[in-house]
């Protein structure tokens, strides 16, 4: 110093500290260890597995039509993709084409899913920093979703709206109509919250450098989905590889370059408001038709068949007795989910049951990096860090 | 570039050390040995029309009881899926494994992803990955004996965990 | 709620300690959410605008086990949780009542395999449970008021 005494860092032990497994930050059941020194973070590791609920093992034992309900509990923030993409799976397993009603119909209640998911996690991140307003705004809008699925097949949240071949009902008269309003009036609110946070200086100073994913993690952790997009890998399993038609659809594919949380939030907002559009291009163009694939292999007959022909009576007991039994053989098929390209692959041996079923969660390769990404950061940093990956703990440990 | 092709030049290139090959709905694999493994993935990988530069997966598989398999002559897979950031296609690649001694070498350092990855297959298939830093059970509890995956571990066998909490949470994880 | 008076000009109410008690106890329940899965998010809306549980007087959500008297248990209990579960419940301070919301956290739901918990029952005592995958918000707002209900029944003389 300038009055020639020195200045001797003061000496400091490390602190482990546990955040988790029952954190309110940790949404859920993740662990997180850290070692401190200050509140600064020098090493950290993760423990996961807390949900680990055996999906896997459990797909083994139940015939492939009977895997929708559990798939749908995978990522329970935006659960209609999963059953969907489950559904994509295993029609390409059998090399069955959906109806194109039912795939706009796929089209409409994923992306649904994909912004109730995206809803939820900025507004429970921006809980974690403070602001619990956009939490109400938000899930405001996830009832309202909710509503148009309760309309649609009767449940909330856990739809089971899916079949292998289609969709199990079609959409009510008037639904689609009160779709393109609520989306419309959605797509406001999703500005409105963007228009709180985007130039606030308190979020910014919290979240811009905070947590960041650079192109190089992005790439060997094999990141997917919103945070790789924020870091500039423009991958979109959407794009890159299109099912259900959405190569009809015109829509970005919002990238950032920062890779920070600021980005991340700001790309799922783009993402809201694309999911939008395309809803509202699928509904626009939706064709008339059937809403399942006329195959009495795959699609369970109608119920005045069932109750007065024989051959309906034959096809459904058969179905519900002995499943769809797809031919030998093993397939990878993929969908984007909410957080990333979510992946199927299906080994059978020939009968009603998957001799395998593994899943490609994109929260699991999301999350590995995670350690990474807080080193001589905050402990404040890390939970802003932590809700905008937006990890889903029944993807992550299935 | 299709699946079939990237089959065929990889078969081209390792010749007999691809010990199966195998075409599904347009979707292709090639199995090799452990030993081997190493070097076909590396090569993919820099080869400049497959350049399959991404890991996706990596999942084992267990075909204990398999119907109609007999000459098979291992009992575990572990399957690479890969994709190509610059030229958008898939491609899949399977360690066989053998029942007796179940190892693959590691690819954590070509891939950072591959280190959770393999202690998942580890922990739920028993498959050893040599040279893998911290080859610990993830999913399931530390006391869990077995492998909850394999084919004759019953699926309702239930193993308590029966530390308390208090020790269970000062327990080092590992520094990333 | 009992006998109303005025003594020398005061209002005055004669009435048992347990019925004042109880009747403080029960609108303001303050729930600890242990949230592992679905049936969190689900939760998330009941303490939204629509459903809006302060109006039964439980929205004062604590995240310490300290500071709570409910303890909601909403989603899957695996084997390597169960022992922070039993943690946490130890942690809450008497007097305590446990929600189990959901099929999983009752009887371990439609997972009946190696690492789900059969039921929280295996663990801690529970009080109230919901049935649902997951529940619908009225039907967790209906537990609380069961939950109300059972506490109108009790006696200090019973909690230690």
């Amino acid at each position: 110093m300038s009055d020639g005494t020195t200045v001797r860092p003061i000496p400091s032990d490390l602190l482990t500290l546990n955040i988790g497994p029952a954190h309110p930050a940790t949404h859920g059941t993740l662990r997180l260890q850290v070692q401190l020194d200050g509140e600064t973070i020098v090493n950290s590791g993760c423990e996961i597995g807390y949900l680990h609920r055996g999906f896997e093992k459990q797909c083994e034992t139940v015939y492939y039509q009977f895997v929708i309900p559990y798939a749908e509990r995978l990522n329970y923030m935006g659960p209609v993709h999963n059953s969907n993409a489950w559904c994509h799976a295993c029609e390409q397993f059998l090399a069955v084409e959906p109806p194109p009603r039912a795939q706009a119909l796929r089209v409409i209640t994923s992306e649904m899913g994909r912004i109730i998911d995206h809803a939820v996690c900025i507004g429970t991140n921006l809980v974690d920093l403070g602001a619990l307003t956009n939490f109400w705004y938000m899930y405001n809008y996830r009832e309202k979703v909710y509503d148009l699925y309760e309309e649609l097949c009767g449940a909330r949240m856990m739809v089971n709206y899916p079949r292998i071949g289609g969709v199990s009902l079609d959409a009510p008269d008037g639904w689609l109509e009160k779709c393109v309003k609520i989306i419309d009036e959605m797509q406001e609110a999703v500005g409105e919250v963007r228009t709180l946070i985007e130039r606030n200086r308190i979020f910014m100073d919290r979240t811009v450098g905070a947590g960041v994913v650079t192109r190089e993690l992005a790439l060997s952790h094999s990141i997917t989905g919103p945070v790789a997009r924020a870091a500039g890998v423009a991958y979109d399993v959407r794009k890159a590889h299109p099912y259900w038609g959405y190569d009809k659809y015109t829509f970005e594919v919002p990238t950032a370059e920062g890779g920070d949380t600021y980005d991340r939030t700001i790309v799922r907002f783009h993402e809201m408001y694309e999911s939008c559009k395309i809803i509202k291009q699928a509904i626009a163009s939706i064709p008339g038709g059937p809403v399942m694939v006329d195959d009495h292999l795959v699609a369970l007959p109608e119920k005045d068949k069932v109750y007065n022909t024989m051959e309906g009576l034959i096809n459904h007991f058969k179905l519900i007795m002995h499943g769809i039994q797809p031919p030998r053989g093993e397939l990878y098929s993929a969908t984007e989910g909410g957080n990333g390209e979510l992946g199927y692959y299906i080994i059978s041996d020939g009968g009603p049951k998957p001799w395998r079923v593994r899943i490609r969660p994109p929260c699991f390769a999301n999350y590995s990096v995670f350690p990474k990404i807080i080193q001589g950061k905050m402990v404040s940093d890390a939970i802003a860090a932590l809700g905008s990956i937006n990890i889903i703990a029944g993807e992550l440990d299935r | 570039m299709i699946e079939r092709d990237i089959m065929a030049k990889v078969q081209a290139r390792f010749g007999a050390k691809v010990l199966a090959t195998y075409e599904f709905r347009g979707q292709c694999a090639v199995t090799v040995a452990p030993a081997d493994l190493r070097a076909v993935l590396c090569w993919m990988r820099d080869d400049a029309e497959i350049a399959t530069d991404w890991l996706m997966d990596v999942g084992g598989v267990d075909y204990l009881g398999y119907p109609d398999d007999d000459d098979r002559g291992w009992r575990y897979e572990v399957v690479y899926q890969l994709r190509s950031a610059s030229h958008g296609h898939r491609f899949r690649v399977k360690a066989a494994v053998g029942e007796a001694d179940p190892v693959v070498p590691s690819v954590w350092d070509l891939w950072a992803v591959a280190n959770w990855m393999e202690r998942e297959v580890w922990d739920l298939f028993g498959v050893r990955f040599s040279g893998h830093p911290n080859l610990r059970r993830i999913m399931c509890h530390d006391q869990f004996e077995g492998h909850a995956l394999r084919k004759d571990y019953p699926i309702n066998k239930r193993q308590k965990l029966s530390i308390p909490a208090e020790n269970l949470l000062c327990e080092k994880v590992e520094w990333a | 709620m009992g006998l109303e008076n005025q003594v020398d000009g005061i209002p005055v109410i004669a009435t048992r300690l347990d019925e004042v008690i109880n009747w403080g106890r029960k609108y303001s329940l303050w729930p600890m959410p242990y949230g592992t899965a679905c049936c969190a998010i689900e939760f998330m809306g009941v303490v939204s605008s629509r459903f809006d549980v302060s109006r039964f007087g439980a929205e004062l959500v604590r995240f310490s086990p300290r500071q709570a008297d409910l303890l909601l248990v909403m989603g899957t209990i695996t084997q390597k949780m169960a022992p922070v579960l039993k943690q946490i419940y130890d942690q809450m301070p008497d007097p305590k009542w446990v929600v189990s919301m959901g099929a999983c956290a009752s009887s371990g739901g439609f997972y009946d395999n190696y690492s789900v918990v059969q039921g929280i029952d295996e663990l801690i005592p529970v009080d109230v449970y919901v049935a649902g995958c997951p529940p619908r918000p009225e039907n967790v707002i209906g537990a609380i008021v069961k939950i109300q209900e059972k506490i109108s029944r009790e006696s200090i003389r019973n909690w230690r």
